[in-house]
């Protein structure tokens, strides 16, 4: 059977997220793959989440995604990292064991309907009358489907640096998807090159531990979905070393020799995971860096030297590493690379992820310049449901920057397009206090549901969610007065007026277990901290809610899509090409554009206003 | 047939004052040629009177000038005064665009620190004193924000500073008024009570505007129904004056005002007593030029430093809750909540200067303008 709703190209962490969404929206789905036992891989950190990527995580999970599950499946490390600095921060972060995550995935797809696993190099892309009709693959057959979705990752013109040595390839021993890179480039597609780096893995068999710091797995029993009652495996503990003067000194020696600095990787790298060249380059002054060493499995010796990502060649790599505390005697199994890949610039696509010039064809992942397998799962979701949309002809998923971290990365990456390889930060987020890790699957469970891509299990958690808040809000409201407060132990002084629960737990020292013991006792804990946090928020919200309604002003001045940025006079010719390529289709988004000023912003309202009149 | 004899320029686009191509006329004055020539003109297919505010608002389409230089403009238009022309000047180049591109690069500084601590304090490379200088770099900002929240507003020095006459009745008061306004704007006559109403002038002296206000005497009893309405507005318009002037010989029940011995024309009141700080003449001019002396100390005392801006009521409004915001944000502990306070700093700033809600601004703008330019 040749004939689909949707196929996705590429079986890492966007393709499988797409691939699975796709189905679950009811669209026939195919999911091509070099080689299927190696769908799910994770290429470079064991681990899922973090500071801004935990957010994303938490969000596809609540779309009934599978990166959270796969990774409780799998997850033998645990830690919430900032827990120290507020619910809107913190950032839930899992190492996972390598071949476990891979097979929950590969079990996770078998179980999906709709989905169809095809082994096989995609050649081409088939177009009739400029919209996508399918796909060639390398022997010749053909796949039928009104929309493709390409999630081809690393593999895309990826050319593999080390030291002196050069391969074609995406990830080490597997092949490049040079062919399909051939015919987008030849589409006039704009694209670019990025790269990307990994360390050496280590034999933790000979690695010092009982010299190292120890970082145990939280005791506070969390997981990455709330869908998982537990955590199944045995927890490891990582381990914390340093690099020394010793190592920067071995490293020095060797940056003529490493393809960064020798010019033969053009991509431009992350600012935010350099490799240790750079560190040691642009923070040369630091007497040490921070390496965590974390075990890439349970029955499994490798280990990830968290810290040390780099493209210098074997010899320097040994020598650094054997220069490192606890790593004296440790062998390397495999050396660290750089990878250097083709990207398109995503300001070609729109809030879909579809490509404004190849309608039913959509990207998402790597391919459009972001790193880390959180961002690619997040696009491959979002792109998966908008590719069924356009195959079934439903509803579109669009996801705005007040909604999640989502919308956030979908906005940042068709609007201002990318610079460098793009990774999620708290930062990005303007409305950071109510994107938290922790109340993803209330602020999208309802745009989940109404998408139709809630599995059974997930849509009565929301209803129980939805009843089980009810309560709580209420029990929240009651009226309270200080002597009753002070007697369960609030520190605050005794006076006449009584006041609702949530109004108390704003006060500096005021605890739930003090306004509402009852709650605390008969309610779910998760649930409760959610919405005492949402609570103790509220006046920010509330005032963020007022300014995004003054900020949704200039959103809803809509620009024609036609409109000639050129022939509005004022504008320089850089904001004129920055315009004509983002093509924002309101004054609000004109306005997040960088490098557009207040003057040019009322220039365009201006004449946005004589077009209309 | 010839008009006039003139000069004619031509200012060629984009480099012009509103980006197109400018053409001015210089005529000779008189109405008379100036309608002759008005009706020319009229008569050129294509070509019609600008509305109000025309010219800015082309400058501003074509992006010559921004919002806030934009309502400097307006200002300038309607400035009365030396000082307020100076004042509106600044605006008008750009002075408060570049006050608060200033404090937003400082902003961005700052919210990088903070930012840095939140996202990559794990990884141990962000020392934990920056959220310490954080706090002390906000509470700096916020102070400068309001000192320019605290310069009076371009309202104020465009409608005057508000000098009230108060006083018991028959105190001299109209003769004061009248005196220093130049000419008889108040009855005065030798019956107490002759002043009822609020008497209103506004006079220009040494580049600063004042209103002057003459009020009915203050008096507890044998007062009929209009003097008593007549001195609730006096009691009204000293709650409302910048400066106070009281003319008694009991000392003034106010702690600013500035106490005046009047008549000092009439025999035995020659001298000076104690208390009062100036002694006066409204009928012989006595004191008259050492009075407006004092009132031009303390009006510069109350106005805006010759450099300063003069904000006027919608940026002080954005810019007063920027102060608030800032400073609540500086004593913070929780490091979130201070960097929201930057966020929403900088989205107060946006409004300023137009990158948010644009219409709205426009819209409020435009309103102001109401003579072609």
């Amino acid at each position: 059977m040749n004939q689909f709703d949707v196929i996705v190209i590429g079986g890492g962490h966007a393709g499988t997220e797409a691939a699975a969404a796709a189905a679950r929206r009811g669209a026939r789905t195919a999911l091509v793959s070099f080689d299927p036992a190696k769908i799910g891989a994770m290429s470079c950190n064991p681990a899922m989440g973090g500071l801004g990527k935990g957010h994303l995580v938490r969000e596809v999970d609540a779309f009934d995604g599978l990166i959270a599950r796969a990774t409780d499946a799998a997850g033998i490390h645990y830690r919430m990292l900032n827990r120290s600095k507020g619910l809107a921060v913190q950032g839930p972060r899992v190492q996972a064991d390598r071949r476990r995550y891979a097979a929950a995935i590969q079990t996770m797809l078998a179980e999906q309907a709709n989905l169809t696993i095809v082994a096989g190099e995609a050649a081409a892309l088939r177009m009739v009358a400029g919209r996508i009709a399918g796909i060639t693959l390398a022997d010749g057959c053909d796949l039928v489907a009104p929309s493709v979705v390409l999630a081809t990752g690393t593999f895309l013109g990826g050319r593999i640096f080390r030291g002196e040595e050069r391969e074609i390839g995406g990830r080490v021993g597997e092949a490049a998807a040079s062919v399909l890179a051939e015919q987008l480039r030849g589409a006039g597609l704009p694209m670019a090159r990025l790269k990307t780096g990994t360390p050496p893995r280590l034999d933790g068999r000979t690695i010092d531990w009982a010299r190292l710091d120890e970082q145990p797995s939280d005791t506070d029993p969390w997981t990455m979905s709330p869908l998982t009652p537990a955590r199944t495996l045995p927890q490891v503990h990582c381990a914390i070393t340093r690099t020394t003067e010793v190592t920067h000194a071995i490293i020095r020696a060797g940056l003529d020799r490493s393809p960064l600095f020798g010019g033969a990787i053009a991509g431009a790298g992350p600012r935010y995971c350099p490799s240790i060249e750079d560190k040691i380059h642009r923070f040369g002054d630091r007497d040490g860096h921070q390496i965590f060493l974390e075990p890439e499995g349970l029955d499994d010796h490798v280990v990830y030297p968290n810290g040390i990502s780099t493209s210098l060649p074997i010899d320097v790599q040994e020598a650094f590493v054997a220069s490192i505390p606890g790593l004296e005697r440790t062998r390397i199994l495999t050396p660290g690379y750089a990878v250097e890949y083709d990207h398109i610039d995503p300001r070609a696509l729109d809030a879909t992820l579809e490509l404004r010039a190849i309608p039913g064809l959509f990207c998402c992942g790597q391919i459009n310049g972001t790193t880390g397998y959180e961002e690619a799962a997040g696009q491959g979701l979002v792109a998966g449901l908008n590719a069924a949309a356009h195959a079934l002809g439903v509803a579109p998923v669009i996801l705005d920057r007040a909604s999640s971290y989502l919308g956030v990365m979908i906005d940042d990456l068709v609007l201002q397009g990318v610079t460098e390889p793009y990774r999620m930060l708290t930062a990005r987020a303007e409305y950071r206090l109510r994107l938290r890790a922790d109340n993803a699957e209330t602020r999208l469970g309802p745009i989940a549901d109404a998408a139709g891509c809630l599995g059974d299990a997930r849509r009565e958690r929301l209803e129980r969610r939805n009843v089980a808040r009810t309560e709580i809000e209420g029990g929240l409201e009651q009226p309270l007065s200080p002597a009753e407060l002070i007697v369960r132990g609030a520190p605050i002084a005794p006076g006449p007026h009584r006041r609702p629960g949530s109004e108390w737990l704003r006060l500096a020292g005021v605890t739930v277990e003090q306004v509402a013991p009852d709650l605390v006792a008969d309610a779910d804990p998760a649930l409760l901290a959610e919405i005492v946090e949402d609570v103790r928020y509220a006046p920010y919200l509330l005032r963020q809610e007022a300014e995004i309604a003054m900020v949704r002003g200039n959103d809803a001045i809509a620009l024609a899509a036609d409109l000639d940025f050129a022939g509005i006079p004022g504008l320089s010719a850089e904001m004129v090409e920055r315009l004509s390529t983002a093509r924002p289709s309101t004054l609000g988004q004109a306005g997040r554009l960088r490098g557009i000023t207040p003057a040019a912003l009322a220039a365009i309202l201006l004449h946005a206003r004589r077009r209309a009149a | 047939m010839v008009l006039d004899c003139g000069l004619v320029l031509v200012f060629p686009g984009p480099n012009s004052a509103t980006g197109e191509d400018i053409v001015e006329l210089h005529v000779h004055g008189g109405r008379a040629t100036q309608r002759a020539l008005e009706a020319a003109l009229g008569e050129i297919e294509g070509l019609r009177p600008a509305e109000a505010g025309e010219f800015t608002r082309r400058a501003l389409e074509h992006g010559r000038i921004d919002l806030t230089e934009a309502e400097g403009l307006g200002d300038l238009l309607a400035a009365e005064t030396e000082h307020q022309r100076r004042a509106a000047l600044r605006l008008s180049e750009g002075g408060l665009r570049q006050k608060i591109e200033r404090w937003n690069d400082r902003l961005v500084d700052v919210a990088a620190s903070i930012e840095a601590a939140l996202d990559f304090s794990d990884e141990d490379d962000v020392p934990e004193a920056v959220t310490a200088q954080s706090g002390v770099a906000l509470a700096i900002l916020s102070d400068e924000i309001g000192r320019l929240v605290a310069a009076p507003s371009v309202e104020r020095l465009r409608d005057g500073v508000r000098v009230v006459i108060a006083g018991p009745p028959n105190s001299g008061k109209s003769t004061l008024i009248n005196s220093l306004a130049g000419r008889d704007v108040a009855i005065v006559s030798s019956t107490a009570g002759t002043t009822r109403d609020r008497i209103e002038v506004p006079v220009v002296r040494s580049g600063i505007a004042y209103v002057l206000t003459d009020t009915a005497g203050l008096r507890n009893e044998g007062a009929d129904e209009i003097e008593r309405i007549g001195i609730g507005r006096a009691v009204d318009a000293i709650a409302a004056s910048d400066i106070l002037l009281w003319l008694d010989d009991t000392p003034p029940p106010y702690a600013e005002a500035l106490w005046l011995h009047a008549r000092c024309d009439v025999p035995g009141r020659q001298a000076l007593p104690t208390g009062p700080e100036l002694a006066i003449s409204a009928a012989s001019g006595a004191g008259i030029a050492a009075l407006w002396s004092l009132l031009e100390a303390r009006a510069k005392a109350l106005g805006s430093a010759p450099d300063e801006m003069a904000i006027n009521a919608r940026q002080r409004t954005l810019l007063a809750s920027a102060e608030t915001m800032l400073r609540a944000g500086s004593a913070e502990p929780d490091i979130l909540l201070r960097a929201e306070a930057i966020r929403s700093t900088r989205a107060a700033f946006d409004s300023i200067t137009g990158r948010a809600n644009v219409e709205a601004v426009l819209d409020a703008l435009f309103g102001r303008f109401c003579i072609g330019k």
